[in-house]
């Protein structure tokens, strides 16, 4: 009763919007800065990319018009983007969980050991993600004579009779780029996981065992994961993002165009048509594609996260 | 979670608040290394596990680690090695060598990588923390509208706004000028949205006692919160500097005289043969420094990162 009351009080003072905004003026001015830069640089190329996307535009002339001939185009006559969005869903599908799931049984694990060790072996997982264009190494490991030190190692070992090329033949790339993309994948929402589980209290993990969790399973399943649902959200946010915009791995590796095109994203396509065709409009409908896609998923993986333990 | 038994087990989230528990009765459930729930069989799988994926993961930096150090006659060498017979550092005296005799003079790249490294950072970690403070710490009307906006662009990447992105930057004038790179780089969401969490845990009191000392929004920011979230910042720095690091200029810089090192460096990795000792050196530079500072603050990352979850 008195909570309803309390919610009627202020229709009764006419809430003045205005004044609200004068008396917070400190506030937004610190962030003005910070959101304007935002709107240009985040917001308002969100809108262009959508306005774009019905347009022809080749950067010389102004845009024009075009309705949706582009997405037309795109979905029912452009063979190879459909190529590269099943490679693109391909990534999403396999790297994002199994990244997510690696990201998390490590941390979990290194979490088991001495500060010491746990910082050694944080940075052996992690350093992958941070080291660069250090993924180039990778083109020495998969060069396709018996230089190569994949080719050496098995030719070594009599697995093969000669030399694979391994990034131009066309059923071992997508694979490869797979692996390579787990091998870069351990990256901010790994550290999330591995800050996340030294949060949880020990005292939590002692009641559970009073409680009857028997083994590591059973207080990882009950204990450990409901405690650190809020990084577990985070890290769902970096590793999906991350597995939709694969696009330089398969550049480097593979090259652009790979063979048959066996290596293209939805991120190589875009930045085929952007940056080398200059067909503005048509990259840009790639580009709102993708957006919804990446954005699309993200909000849905949010939402049954969410009721995990509820 | 086979190994899970058919017995209802009471979940943790009912007995909450934690119980005191009395120790003795938690002694008997510890096993012989004194930890709850851990069989020496779990140990060993897991660790195991661990260590074949660590492997996997450590290879590749050992290979540039030892690339680097080979000489050109061990580089190319069949079968291929992994480990260094006879180190030398002949690939960073040819890297060098290679690097001088180039258009534009190496200390150029090194000077354009240190503006635009140092600008994005510098400039991102003080306006993103600027428009932190009052996210956690004020109320006023669109914060969480604001909020939720920064948060959805962390759900995709740069990609998809490269093109617009472009367009905006040549109508501003900027482009090929430090500031195409510098200016994107100080909107990142992933910033603002760590130190914004971080901020939150802060007392209220703190500030409050400063506003009663007559101090304006400002000064409590600059003097009161920002000394008090130095391992946020030395985060937002570390992860900028990442970002920035691997930036070769792309699109926005043409001019050969302003392209950062990474640039450079990457035209010698694509050299092929007769650059393939110096390429190595590169590969090394490229992938250590962002390591070295990764494990230098690596504290610091991780007390931030604690906060970094996603609440309701």
């Amino acid at each position: 009763m008195s909570q309803a009351q309390a919610k009627r009080l202020p229709k009764t003072q006419r809430y003045d919007l205005r004044h609200e905004i004068w008396k917070s003026r400190a506030s937004y001015m610190l962030i003005a800065p910070y959101f304007i830069l935002f709107f240009l640089f985040t917001v308002l190329p969100v809108l262009m990319s959508v306005y774009l996307s019905f347009t022809y535009f080749n950067m010389l002339e102004p845009p024009r018009f075009v309705g949706w001939a582009n997405y037309v185009k795109l979905l029912l006559e452009d063979d190879i983007f459909i190529i590269s969005l099943r490679n693109t869903l391909l990534f999403a599908v396999i790297t994002g969980p199994v990244s997510y799931m690696l990201c998390l049984l490590f941390a979990w694990i290194i979490n088991e050991f001495k500060p010491k060790v746990r910082a050694l072996l944080t940075l052996v997982f992690y350093a992958p993600s941070i080291c660069g264009n250090a993924y180039m190494v990778w083109n020495l490991i998969l060069t396709g004579d018996r230089y190569g030190y994949l080719n050496g190692f098995l030719l070594r070992l009599d697995l093969i009779n000669e030399p694979i090329l391994w990034m131009q033949t066309e059923k071992y790339i997508m694979p490869v780029l797979i692996v390579v993309q787990l091998w870069l994948s351990l990256g901010t929402g790994f550290l999330s996981f591995i800050a996340g589980l030294q949060t949880v209290d020990k005292g939590m993990y002692e009641a559970a065992a009073i409680d009857g969790v028997k083994n590591r399973w059973q207080e990882l399943w009950f204990v450990t994961l409901p405690a650190m649902k809020p990084q577990l959200l985070f890290g769902a946010v970096m590793q999906i993002t991350q597995s939709f915009a694969v696009a330089d791995i398969s550049i480097w590796l593979a090259g652009n165009p790979s063979v048959n095109y066996a290596g293209a994203t939805v991120v190589t396509h875009l930045l085929d048509y952007g940056s080398t065709r200059l067909d503005m409009g048509y990259a840009s409908a790639i580009a709102t594609i993708l957006f919804l896609l990446m954005v699309g998923t993200n909000q849905l993986v949010q939402r049954i996260l969410r009721r995990v333990g509820e | 979670m086979s190994e899970m038994p058919a017995t209802a087990v009471k979940r943790p989230a009912e007995t909450e608040p934690v119980r005191k528990v009395k120790p003795k009765r938690i002694k008997k459930l510890r096993t012989g290394s004194g930890k709850l729930n851990r069989s020496l069989a779990g140990n060993t799988l897991l660790f195991i596990l661990m260590g074949i994926c660590g492997v996997f993961m450590v290879l590749p930096l050992v290979m540039i680690v030892n690339n680097a150090l080979k000489p050109l006659d061990e580089i190319y060498q069949f079968p291929p090695r992994i480990f260094v017979r006879n180190p030398t550092l002949t690939n960073f005296s040819d890297l060098f060598v290679l690097m001088n005799e180039s258009w534009v003079p190496f200390s150029r790249y090194v000077f354009n990588t240190i503006i635009i490294t140092l600008g994005g950072m510098i400039g991102h970690v003080i306006i993103a923390s600027m428009a932190a403070y009052p996210l956690a710490k004020h109320k006023f009307p669109g914060l969480k509208l604001l909020f939720s906006m920064v948060v959805l662009s962390m759900m995709f990447s740069w990609t998809v706004t490269q093109i617009p992105q472009y367009l905006i930057i040549s109508w501003l004038g900027i482009n090929n000028t430090y500031a195409a790179l510098i200016l994107p780089a100080w909107s990142y969401g992933m910033g603002l949205y760590l130190m914004k969490q971080f901020m939150e845990q802060l007392p209220d009191s703190l500030m409050e006692s400063a506003r009663l000392q007559g101090a304006n929004e400002w000064q409590i920011f600059w003097k009161i919160v920002m000394p008090n979230v130095r391992p946020a910042w030395l985060t937002l720095a570390i992860f900028q500097f990442q970002a920035m690091w691997g930036n070769t200029g792309g699109m926005f810089l043409r001019s050969e005289e302003l392209k950062p090192l990474q640039y450079a460096l990457q035209q010698i990795t694509s050299g092929g043969v007769s650059r393939a000792g110096a390429g190595a050196a590169v590969t090394f530079i490229i992938a250590a420094i962002p390591i070295t500072f990764f494990l230098i603050c690596q504290s610091s990352i991780l007390e931030t990162m604690t906060t970094s979850g996603m609440k309701d």
